[in-house]
């Protein structure tokens, strides 16, 4: 009995995934435990463990396709004792399974195909399929059919008001009913410059398509900028590389430019003297005992003692510790503090829980353990999701002083700079004292300036009394 | 005596009592206050009891031509007591069954007159003081006069007739649609002044039991509400059937005589008229019951006599709500009931969304029948739309001739751009029956395609809604 490879979750809330790489080649031999492919989503890079023996038969799912649905059929495995070439998919798991795999050959030689849910025209695909048997697809070897997962779930008319605006239904949120999308979710985003037209894949691809839908946007779902023809206008053509989009700089992409049309910023930026932190960091990092292999058991950063604060300080002040939702604020017990790891080609904000009740140490040794799987992304969703403000910290660059995009949900975002000597004036006379400079950017909807500035505030006392941060 | 309640509704019209019973369902101590009759004036003094009466009407009208489907009738005759006894016995039966349904989701009925004290705060819950009614016996097992706690106190009070200064209604020549239920005995003349539904229903009633009626309205056309072409066809009908019909008139003027009214009438074109009759109804609309409930001294905010609600029943004062007539047109009992609905679910944290009023229909019963939903032509035109506009005439429905009823049309209008129904108007036999097919159709947010691939089924009525949507796209089959 062969073994289907289905498309996993690697999140509650996961819809589909692309598939990154094949680990494995068809003819290989597969143990339990084996790692068959990876599987990236907006974020995460994961890995698919074969639970079972075999040999992997087909690879229905080529290595490079985007947005394939969880549970899709993406391999099979043939059991000890099957003959890997005449391998079918097994039946019963998956309804479109079998059809799939006959065509596997062609899909396979086929380049990278889209999941027609998400192509441009593919939010109609499910309301014009009244017109095309889907049996009458099949033997032209369509390389996905219509995935249940991928449906889209439109009022009659507002599929009718997006084929004529334009609006991809797929990024589209459903106000209706089972959160169907009716007339005025199409309207709203249409209003919100929502309109979508390449899907990711179709992004993916499009330097070779010819010319683009002019309503082209950055895929992913941010409202249009420059058509991609407009800006490949202004460069002489061979002047430049054209790098596809993965899912993390899509997400960038969108949740970034989201932040800033959605949730209003101000700044508020403060001084704050680092003599006293970075002496009491020194002792405590002497303090440290050693550790099994005779390292020290800790090592502080000055970054721990900026996370801690900032947790403490909101808990100190609790109306800041809140995030927008919509028609409600939503004001937490516990302190979430997000942390941005910058990696190769993006960046991670993994959460640090209750980072007002954890201790320096605790922090730090979670800082370095999500700082390295995020380097590595192998972050788990549950990991970076979250979080009521986050910390970015770029003083390492020789940053002094900059502003910092709200991550939402999140309703703050501390922009910390360089730790640095400066002359300034104490007690009449100038003084020689080392100074970070904090800018905290504030979402308008949760936090007034006067609010933010007393979360600043409560921060930069902590990080000028760090005593406070060890009780 | 003090009890304290989740939700407590002041009320127990369609509005109230269907917001209680949705309240109970959904696990919350409820109750209902009512002064006088469950199920409110629709049940007692309106919907109901007005359709018993035109119930009676129309079958006078079959048997006065039933030469006309080869049968006889001799001596048709009607007993004008025995019409009214049975239209309050249906209002009876109904109000028992308001009851039972209460007590059966374990809904409390207080009896009595109840004004708001206070709301909820805190954990403090809201007060509501109730008196005693003197204006009916309270129902079984109903509580009594006292103070009763509640932390969300729902309004839904209702409206009662308008009342025009020096024309105001004295229940013997000037009525209202108390006094034009139940009819001593049948007028021969009778004033209607509106043409409003309530008006027109009565106009209709009386019309066919023999009485010479006039209708007067202010407005150029009768049944303001609804779209001109059918209000346009609905006169012709009514002045057909001997109704005197006066638009662009107002009544200026009202004598009493022994046993008349008589009415100076002042047309459009400047010329009065004097017009006698033995009753005049005063049908001009209705207006909310928010006096005396409390509602000034909790500051509720009040717009021209309607309180301002969120569209989910949330007044500017938390705890205080309002559904029904008191929270604005149009002041149907539909409306209310589901405004109620919303109001608690919003309260209960469901996701609710404010409720479309472009899709609550309206339904009159005149002889023809009246329904529609949505846009007139003229609005649409006015709101900027292209429209497609279909129509279909009973005379090209074979059950329609079969039932002696040639006579209607079913009018649709839709967006030409994206193919939306933006609304329905039909005049004819059983129209009121018909008009929900369009409002689940909107409802859904179909298009014209998906009313075109509808199977409607042979021989109804309903296959002139097909039909109507053709005719918009230029494919009409039957004309």
């Amino acid at each position: 009995m062969p073994i289907n490879v289905l498309m996993p979750a690697l999140s509650p809330t996961m819809e589909k995934g692309n598939l990154a790489k094949w680990l494995k080649k068809e003819g290989d031999a597969v143990k339990s435990g084996d790692v068959l492919a990876e599987i990236e989503t907006d974020k995460a890079t994961m890995e698919v463990e074969a639970i079972d023996e075999g040999v992997l038969a087909k690879i229905v799912v080529p290595e490079g396709t985007a947005d394939v649905p969880v549970n899709d059929l993406i391999a099979v495995i043939a059991a000890e004792g099957e003959d890997p070439s005449s391998v079918q998919a097994a039946s019963g798991t998956n309804g479109k399974a079998a059809p799939e795999a006959k065509s596997e050959a062609k899909s396979a030689a086929a380049p990278a195909p889209a999941d027609q849910n998400t192509t441009p025209g593919g939010g109609h695909m499910s309301y014009e399929r009244v017109n095309e048997a889907p049996e009458g697809a099949q033997p032209g070897g369509s390389p996905q059919p219509q995935g249940a997962g991928g449906r889209v779930f439109a009022s009659p008319l507002a599929r009718r008001i997006a084929k004529q605006e334009g609006v991809d239904l797929a990024a589209v949120e459903g106000s209706g009913p089972h959160g169907r999308i009716i007339a005025r979710d199409v309207q709203a985003a249409k209003a919100s410059g929502g309109t979508k037209a390449p899907a990711p894949q179709a992004a993916a691809e499009a330097p070779k398509a010819a010319a683009p839908a002019p309503k082209a946007a950055s895929a992913g779902g941010a409202p249009a900028g420059l058509s991609l023809d407009q800006v490949r206008g202004f460069y002489a053509k061979g002047s430049y590389e054209e790098v596809p989009l993965d899912g993390m700089r899509k997400t960038i992409a969108k949740r970034l430019t989201e932040a800033m049309q959605v949730a209003p910023h101000f700044y508020l930026t403060v001084d704050c003297e680092l003599d006293a932190l970075m002496k009491l960091r020194e002792t405590l990092n002497a303090s440290a005992g050693k550790d099994k292999d005779g390292k020290p058991a800790f090592k502080l950063s000055v970054n721990d003692f900026v996370i801690k604060a900032m947790g403490l300080a909101l808990t100190r002040v609790p109306a800041a510790n809140a995030v927008w939702a919509e028609d409600r604020v939503l004001r937490f017990k516990q302190a979430e503090v997000g942390v941005a790891v910058a990696i190769d080609g993006g960046l991670f904000t993994p959460v640090i829980r209750r980072a007002d009740e954890k201790t320096l140490s605790t922090i730090s040794k979670e800082m370095k353990d999500f700082a390295a799987r995020a380097r590595a992304k192998k972050l788990k969703p549950e990991e970076y999701q979250g979080g009521v403000t986050s910390v970015s910290n770029l003083g390492m660059f020789g940053i002094k002083h900059f502003t910092a995009v709200i991550n939402p949900p999140q309703s703050s975002i501390l922009a910390v700079g360089a730790g640095e000597k400066r002359v300034v004036v104490k007690d009449g006379a100038p003084a020689v004292v080392q100074v970070m400079t904090a800018t905290l950017s504030c979402d308008h909807r949760v936090l007034d300036g006067a609010l933010g500035a007393e979360l600043i505030a409560a921060f930069k006392g902590l990080i000028e009394n760090p005593m406070g941060m060890l009780v | 005596m003090s009890d304290t309640y989740d939700i407590l509704i002041i009320g127990a019209g369609p509005g109230g009592y269907v917001t209680a019973i949705r309240a109970a369902q959904l696990g919350y101590k409820t109750a209902v206050v009512d002064r006088e009759h469950l199920g409110g004036i629709c049940l007692n003094w309106g919907c109901i009891p007005t359709k018993a009466l035109l119930r009676s009407a129309e079958i006078f009208h079959y048997f006065q031509h039933a030469g006309d489907y080869g049968l006889t009738a001799e001596k048709v005759g009607f007993d004008t007591a025995a019409i009214v006894k049975r239209s309050r016995g249906v209002s009876g039966r109904l109000n028992g069954g308001v009851g039972m349904l209460l007590k059966k989701n374990k809904v409390d009925v207080i009896w009595g007159e109840a004004a708001v004290d206070s709301v909820a705060k805190g954990n403090q819950p809201g007060q509501v003081t109730v008196k005693e009614s003197k204006r009916a016996e309270p129902p079984k097992g109903a509580k009594g006069a006292g103070t009763y706690q509640a932390k969300h106190i729902i309004v839904a009070t209702g409206a009662r007739p308008r009342a025009i200064p020096g024309i105001e209604p004295d229940k013997k020549q000037i009525w209202t649609y108390y006094e034009a239920m139940v009819p001593e005995a049948m007028p021969k003349s009778l004033l209607v002044m509106g043409s409003g539904a309530i008006g027109i229903e009565f106009a209709s009633f009386y019309k066919t039991m023999g009485a010479e009626v006039t209708v007067v309205e202010l407005l150029p056309q009768i049944l303001p509400v609804e779209d001109a072409e059918i209000a346009g066809l609905a006169r012709k009908r009514f002045e057909k059937q001997g109704i005197k019909i006066l638009t662009g008139a107002k009544v200026t003027k009202v004598e009493k005589g022994a046993d008349s009214v008589t009415a100076t009438i002042e047309g459009g074109d400047g010329k009065t008229q004097q017009i006698t009759a033995e009753k005049l109804i005063s049908a001009v609309g209705v207006v909310g019951n928010i006096e005396n409930i409390g509602l000034e001294k909790l500051g509720v905010k009040i717009d021209r006599g309607i309180v301002v609600t969120d569209g989910l029943g949330r007044t500017n004062v938390p705890g205080l709500y309002a559904i029904g007539d008191v929270a604005g047109p149009p002041m149907l009992a539909h409306k209310a009931e589901h405004e109620g609905v919303i109001c608690v679910e919003t309260i209960k944290g469901l996701h609710t969304h404010p409720m479309d009023k472009a899709k609550i229909p309206g339904c009159t019963y005149c002889q023809p029948q009246i329904a529609s939903v949505g846009l007139t032509e003229a609005k649409a035109k006015e709101l900027g739309f292209a429209v497609k506009v279909g129509r279909f005439p009973f005379a090209g429905n074979g059950k329609a001739i079969a039932l002696g009823e040639p006579d209607g049309l079913i009018k649709t209008v839709f967006d030409a751009k994206t193919g939306q129904l933006l609304g329905a108007h039909m005049i004819g036999a059983e129209v009121t029956e018909l008009i929900q097919g369009y409002v689940v159709a909107m409802n859904l947010e179909s298009t014209e395609e998906e009313l075109m691939h509808t199977v409607f089924p042979h021989p109804t009525l309903s296959e002139m809604m097909h039909e109507s949507v053709l005719d918009a796209y230029g494919k009409v089959i039957h004309t």
